[in-house]
Parts: C-alpha cells; sequence; structure tokens
C-alpha cells in the first residue's frame, strides 16, 4: 500500500530552543483514517502545519505526498497544497467572498473548467444542506454552517489528503453529525486519506480508524 | 459596506493626489501666461550716440527679440513747429538714437542686470532705462506666488502619501489573511496577489474619471475663466488628453506601486 505520509526522526520547533514535536517516526497508508489525540499544547496541531508545509522540520525527514517537505521550494509546497484539503478550527474562510466563491477556490486554482466548477459546487452545497444560502457571506451564516462550507471547499477538488484541524470543536451536534460523515464518505467512497487532528475521536464512527497519540513531543499509536 | 469604505479612502487619497498635480500644473501654465503678457508689454530703452544696427543689437544678447529706433519726430514737432527742415534735420543728427528693445521672454532681474551689462559694452550705448524697480516688483510676486502654490501643492502630496501608507496597512492586514487563505490550497503568489491588483486598478480608473469629470467642469466654469480674464491671461485649465494621459499615468503607477508593496510586505502566517 502507498504511504502518503512517511516522518522518520522528524523534530518540529517554532525557535532553537524550544522543541515541540521530537524525533517521531509514524507513517500513513493511502485511504487511511488516522486520529491524532493529545492534551492541549501537546504538539498535534504543529504536527498538522508540519504535513502542509507551513512549518518545515527542524531535523528529520518528512515526505507528504511523495514531496520532501525539507527544503521545499514554493511552487513545489503550491503543488502539493492543490492536492490537500485543509479544515480548520476557526475556518479560515475569505470573509469577503461568497460561500460559493469559497467553495470555488480550490477548483478555481487547480483551473477547472467553469462547468465542472459549477456542477461540484452545486453538489457539495447540497451534501453540506447548504444549497439555499449560497449567495451569502461567511459573517452570515453560524459557526456550524461556515464549518461546513470549510469542509465543502475541503472535499472541492477532490484532494488525495485532508487534513482537519478540530473540525468539530465548536460546534452543534446536527453540524458535527453533518461533518464527520462527509469525512467518512470521502475516506470510504473516494479513498482519501484523511488526518484528524482533535481532543477525543467520536464514538458513533462507522469505519476503521488508525489513532495516535501525542505526548511529552512523541508519538504513539493507540491502535 | 466596509468595502465601500476601504475603496473610498484609496480613491479619495487618489483624487487628492490629482488634484493637487492638476493645481501645480495650472499653476505653472498660469504664470507662463503671465509673464508671456508681461514680456509683450515688457522693453527696455536704450539711449545711444551712434546709430546701432538691428543685427548688431540681436547680437549683443539672445533674449533680444527685436529691436526698434524710437522717433524723434514726435518730440522735435512739440518743441516748435515753425522750425524749417534744415534745423530740424540738424537737430536730429544731433540727437542721440533711442531704441525699444523686445526681449523674447519675461526676464529675471539677473538675466536684466546681465542684459544691461552687455549694452553697456557697446561704447556707443550711454544709457539703458530698464525699468528695474517695477520689474523686480512684479517678477518676485511672480515667484513668490509659484512658491506658495508649489508648497501647498507639496504638502498635500505629503499629507497624501502618509494617507496611503496608513492605508497600505490596512489593505495589508486585509489582503494578507486572503492571500494567507488562497496559499493553504495552493495558489502561486500572481494569482493570491490579483484580487489586489485588480482593485488597486479599478480605484485608480475610478480616480481618474472622477478627476476628469471634476476638471472638465471647472475648465468650462465661466467664474474661474474670469478670474484668469480679469489679469488678461487665458489659461488651459485642463487638457482633455495631455493632462487626462498624466493624471490616469500617476494614478495607475501609485495604486499598482501600493499593490506591490502589499504583496513584498506580505508574510505567510505559519
Amino acid at each position: 500500500m502507498d504511504k502518503v505520509i512517511m516522518a522518520e526522526n522528524l523534530s518540529l520547533a517554532y525557535s532553537d530552543n524550544e522543541t515541540i514535536i521530537n524525533k517521531i517516526n509514524f507513517s500513513v497508508d493511502s485511504g487511511d483514517f488516522v486520529f491524532i489525540t493529545g492534551a492541549s499544547g501537546s504538539g498535534k496541531s504543529t504536527l498538522l502545519k508540519s504535513l502542509y508545509g507551513a512549518l518545515r522540520p527542524k531535523n528529520g525527514s518528512l515526505i507528504v505526498g511523495g514531496v520532501s517537505l525539507e527544503n521545499i521550494t514554493k511552487s513545489k509546497l503550491n503543488f502539493l497544497r492543490r492536492h490537500i484539503g485543509i479544515v480548520f478550527q476557526d475556518y479560515k474562510l475569505v470573509k469577503e467572498w461568497t460561500i460559493e466563491k469559497n467553495i470555488q477556490l480550490p477548483l478555481l486554482i487547480n483551473g477547472y473548467d467553469k462547468s465542472v466548477i459549477d456542477n461540484q459546487v452545486d453538489s457539495l452545497l447540497k451534501h453540506v444542506r447548504l444549497m439555499h444560502q449560497s449567495g451569502k457571506y461567511p459573517l452570515e451564516l453560524s459557526g456550524g454552517e461556515q464549518q461546513r462550507v470549510a469542509m465543502a471547499r475541503a472535499l472541492a477538488h477532490n484532494p488525495i489528503l485532508i487534513l482537519a484541524d478540530e473540525p468539530t470543536g465548536n460546534l452543534d451536534d446536527y453540524s458535527s453529525k453533518l461533518i464527520w460523515n462527509l469525512l467518512e464518505s470521502a475516506n470510504e467512497q473516494l479513498n482519501t486519506t484523511v488526518i484528524v487532528v482533535t481532543h477525543h475521536i467520536p464514538d458513533t464512527l462507522l469505519i476503521d480508524y488508525k489513532h495516535y497519540h501525542i505526548e511529552y513531543g512523541k508519538i504513539n499509536a493507540v491502535h | 459596506m466596509q468595502s465601500i469604505k476601504n475603496h473610498l479612502s484609496l480613491i479619495i487619497a487618489l483624487l487628492s493626489i490629482l488634484a493637487s498635480i492638476q493645481i501645480f500644473i495650472v499653476t505653472d501654465r498660469a504664470i507662463t501666461a503671465y509673464k508671456e503678457n508681461l514680456a509683450n508689454n515688457y522693453s527696455v530703452i536704450v539711449v545711444s550716440h551712434k546709430t546701432i544696427k538691428k543685427e548688431d543689437m540681436l547680437k549683443i544678447n539672445d533674449i533680444i527679440l527685436d529691436s526698434n529706433e524710437i522717433s524723434p519726430d514726435k518730440v522735435i514737432k512739440k518743441l516748435n513747429s515753425k522750425m524749417d527742415a534744415k534745423d530740424v534735420n540738424l537737430i536730429k543728427l544731433a540727437l542721440p538714437k533711442f531704441y525699444k528693445i523686445h526681449l523674447k521672454y519675461y526676464p529675471s532681474p539677473d538675466e536684466v542686470e546681465i542684459l544691461t551689462k552687455q549694452l553697456f559694452e557697446n561704447r556707443s550705448i550711454y544709457k539703458v532705462e530698464d525699468f528695474s524697480n517695477i520689474h523686480d516688483k512684479t517678477y518676485k510676486l511672480l515667484v513668490l506666488f509659484k512658491g506658495v502654490v508649489s508648497m501647498f501643492a507639496v504638502i498635500i502630496l505629503l499629507v497624501t502619501i502618509l494617507l496611503i501608507f496608513k492605508e497600505l496597512k490596512i489593505w495589508q492586514f486585509k489582503h494578507s489573511e486572503r492571500m494567507n487563505i488562497m496559499g493553504l490550497f495552493g495558489a502561486p503568489i500572481w494569482l493570491r496577489s490579483v484580487v489586489l491588483f485588480r482593485l488597486a486598478i479599478v480605484d485608480a480608473i475610478i480616480a481618474s474619471v472622477l478627476t476628469f469629470i471634476m476638471l472638465s467642469y471647472f475648465s468650462v466654469n465661466q467664474w474661474v475663466l474670469e478670474q484668469f480674464r480679469s489679469v488678461d491671461i487665458e489659461v488651459v485649465i485642463f487638457d482633455t488628453l495631455n493632462d487626462f494621459v498624466i493624471l490616469f499615468s500617476v494614478s495607475i503607477v501609485v495604486s499598482i506601486l501600493l499593490a506591490f508593496l502589499i504583496v513584498l510586505g506580505h508574510k505567510e502566517e505559519l
């Protein structure tokens, strides 16, 4: 099975003095659904940042989607990111764009035709139950609705890897359930690799998943 | 509403830059026109023992446009109308020669001084009346007027540049968020900047069009034209082609420079 992520002796730090992640080894196979848990400040979000190239390894090697991230150039990083979908706890939607345009973003960046973009956006809006809100701006929506938009955006370009940082952190039950269903569907139907950083794993999941726990800068497989 | 406010702040800043440039252009034109007017009415009187040919007079200094001898006939006629022709001719020969020198443009006091010295180098010239007292005052008034207007334009420019730098920070903050989000999905830098450059160009076009409308109105406004006519000058307040090209170029360059500074100052979020 292909490895989507391979980390060897990976260390991550924001400054020379403080190492957040210390010489960890782990890998993720294509099509895996992975949870990374840990206490606040344990470094789980830091690890996620390194996976989309926002933080370069201090030491060791990190390969994502076949691309080595140690000394990656900007153009290669952009290329890699075009194949990743990211969901943030704070949504990171462009406030001055409608939700329709926010969902279009990865499709526009990847150069899809307008007809493909329109079809894909319509389909995603139906999936996230926001068909009637397509012309609204993010700040006109509730937190749960905004996260559903962010989820649709992450899925829009059929990425090989979805990275989600506390995707249901502050959401209502309805939106949380919808988000987990979408992540499960993407994993099951499209074989998309999903990595979710969270405090706790929902007990309603129907799929097999892997679970890693981060503590004191080390990562351990739970199951 | 917030978006309109952000547009307005750059448009207003651009409008004040364009207005100050046009004020400077019009003032310069008005002063040039007024100087031409003065030059037409200004002349230097030269008194010489001997006749000086026009070609020789023109060689003295490049500023000299024309030289005409002032006929003494009127004066002699006033002195004695019963004088016979022989005596009149004798008097004419004995009288000094008066010349009225016209200049190409209205000279500065220094140029007048140099011209006077050069005229005196001709040994037959023994008197030069340059009306320096009146001339100096008029010239200094013009220079003062131009200086005040230039200073005013520079102050407006400085204030506007400060406004633009403040605007730059607001834009940097506003656009950084969008550029970061686009970057997270792999947008190359040119694509992340497209929205910003489009906004900058749209604002520059809006500011140029508003300036065009404003100046077109002023250029045909009777009250404004009357002010110029009252000092006997005619000035083109707004040359729809040349001036608009200058103002539009300035507007576009300033906006694009602003956008470039934002792109260069953009730091990617970790």
